[in-house]
């Protein structure tokens, strides 16, 4: 099977990367998505901030994805969801699964990568204790009480505040748990001001800055954690412990792109940004393959995602019309 | 008179805002970038509002769930009293984008939407 253009992604980046493609005179593009519907971790990012910038008014997560959702299906651009895409090849051949179709091997004339990120597991973190139930990452937990409607706990500490973190903690305030701390190493947080003020203080959350957990207590269920100063190495000082009794941990310890595939793909990575290095028409150091969104690089604002996505699309709108005149 | 500093939530850019004000009568702002942080800060100091999202059960769709929003702000104090009600909300699919799941949130006035469509 041949397509002009494959898009791998169906959230932000992906739709904005591909009604800008179709802007600019592609016809045949397809774009695919593992999960069951389009747009992206938008969808579980229920609290507003979206938007201010491409809409010029503050929209919720879901009503920012509906609207480029709508545009999509409005321009006829076909798509595949509940679709996994599993290996890009370097000579662009994109091999994809899904229940009704089996393997797909599609020849595409480009590629967009649009895989979005995902959150740094606890494996990165190194906090000493068994590996009870109850810890999640923030955005796991977002997804379960945003899409699946269900708690993961009552009595809660957040290692980590980025702004998943501090969005989390007042998500899970709002529906009646208690959260006792959002533990940072670092003496500064690293969510926005208006975060830590609207779903911190707003509910009188404590931030402890330069503490840590320590240790997490609990065999089949987390019961506890033990958190501790740290000093200007970020290393704990001794005697500074402190027990907080809670049946769940959310850590929320900064994105990483998602580029498992891009790797695959032989594209050269920048250690930097954990994306793949790009030129300054977004095309990987693969011939023929873009990258956009927070696959690229971590986007603190989505508005920022669809303008770099809209610019993706239309390089590589230029560079198949570009290839298909030789 | 009275001084406080009031981070401004208007947008991500989180404006420190300086005011100093007597009562409900501002004296001096300064931080400020924009109007709606003049706005804020005056709703800060006399009645703060804000936005609540959560969301509601849906019967006999796709998702089991359907993300919502308080029309415009609501009384901050009135937060917990919203999410009260809205623990006995429950819709039937389709829902649209839009479409009212509860009238007059606990006695607020504002109604509370549909953030996502559910087939
Ligand atoms: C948990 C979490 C919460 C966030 N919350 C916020 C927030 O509150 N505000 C904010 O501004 N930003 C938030 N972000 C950042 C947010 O990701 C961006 O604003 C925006 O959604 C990025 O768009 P994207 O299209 O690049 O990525 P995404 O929205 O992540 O979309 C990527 C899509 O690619 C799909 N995909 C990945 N791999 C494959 C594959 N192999 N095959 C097929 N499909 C694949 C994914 O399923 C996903 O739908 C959050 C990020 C995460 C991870
Ligand atoms: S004052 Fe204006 S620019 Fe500053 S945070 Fe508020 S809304 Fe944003």
């Amino acid at each position: 099977m041949h397509c002009d253009l494959v898009i791998i992604g169906g959230g932000p980046a992906g739709l904005a990367a591909a009604l800008s493609a179709r802007e600019n005179g592609i016809e045949d593009i397809l774009i695919l998505e593992r999960d069951h519907y389009l747009g992206g971790i938008l969808n579980q990012c229920v609290h507003t901030g979206f938007g201010l910038h491409t809409f010029k008014e503050e929209l919720t997560g879901p009503e920012y994805a509906e609207r480029y959702v709508n545009m999509v299906l409005d321009k006829k651009i076909p798509y595949k969801v509940d679709t996994m895409v599993t290996d890009i090849a370097p000579d662009r051949t994109v091999t994809a699964m899904n229940k009704d179709d089996g393997v797909m091997k599609i020849e595409a004339s480009a590629v967009i990568l649009a895989m979005g990120c995902r959150e740094r597991p606890r494996g990165a973190m190194n906090i000493p204790g068994k590996r009870p139930a109850g810890i999640y990452t923030a955005g796991t937990a977002q997804r379960l009480v945003n899409i699946e409607g269900y708690m993961p706990g009552k009595e809660v500490v957040i290692l980590g505040s980025g702004d998943i973190g501090l969005i989390m903690a007042r998500r899970m305030t709002l529906e009646g748990a208690h959260v006792k701390a959002v533990v940072e190493i670092k003496p500064k947080s690293g969510g926005l001001v208006r975060n830590i003020e609207q779903c911190l203080n707003d509910f009188n959350i404590p931030l402890l800055l330069s503490h840590t957990v320590t240790k997490v207590e609990g065999d089949n269920r987390v019961t506890g954690v033990v958190v501790s100063k740290v000093d200007e190495n970020m290393k704990p000082i001794p005697g500074t412990e402190v027990h907080y009794d809670c049946d769940t941990l959310l850590l929320s310890c900064g994105l990483i792109p998602e580029n498992e595939l891009t790797r695959g793909a032989n594209a050269t990575m920048d250690p930097k940004t954990g994306g793949p290095v790009a030129n300054d028409h977004l095309m990987t150091s693969v011939d023929g393959i873009f990258a956009c969104g927070n696959v690229y690089h971590v986007h603190d604002l989505v508005d920022h995602v669809s303008e770099e996505a809209v610019k993706a699309g239309a390089f590589a709108a230029e560079y198949i019309k570009e290839k298909r005149g030789n | 008179m009275d001084e406080r500093v009031i981070v401004c939530i208007g947008c991500p850019k989180g404006c420190e805002i300086h005011v100093k004000y007597e009562g409900h009568e501002v004296i001096e702002m300064t931080g400020n970038t924009c109007k709606r942080g003049e706005d804020y800060v005056r709703n800060e100091i006399t009645y703060p509002l804000r936005m609540v999202t959560s969301i509601v059960p849906v019967e006999g769709g796709e998702f089991a769930t359907v993300p919502v929003k308080t029309k415009s702000d609501i009384p901050k104090e009135k937060i917990f009293d919203v999410m009260r009600e809205l623990t006995h909300v429950r819709v039937k699919a389709p829902v649209n984008m839009g479409d009212v799941v509860l009238k007059d949130a606990a006695g607020t006035g504002i109604d509370i939407i549909a953030t996502r469509s559910v087939k």
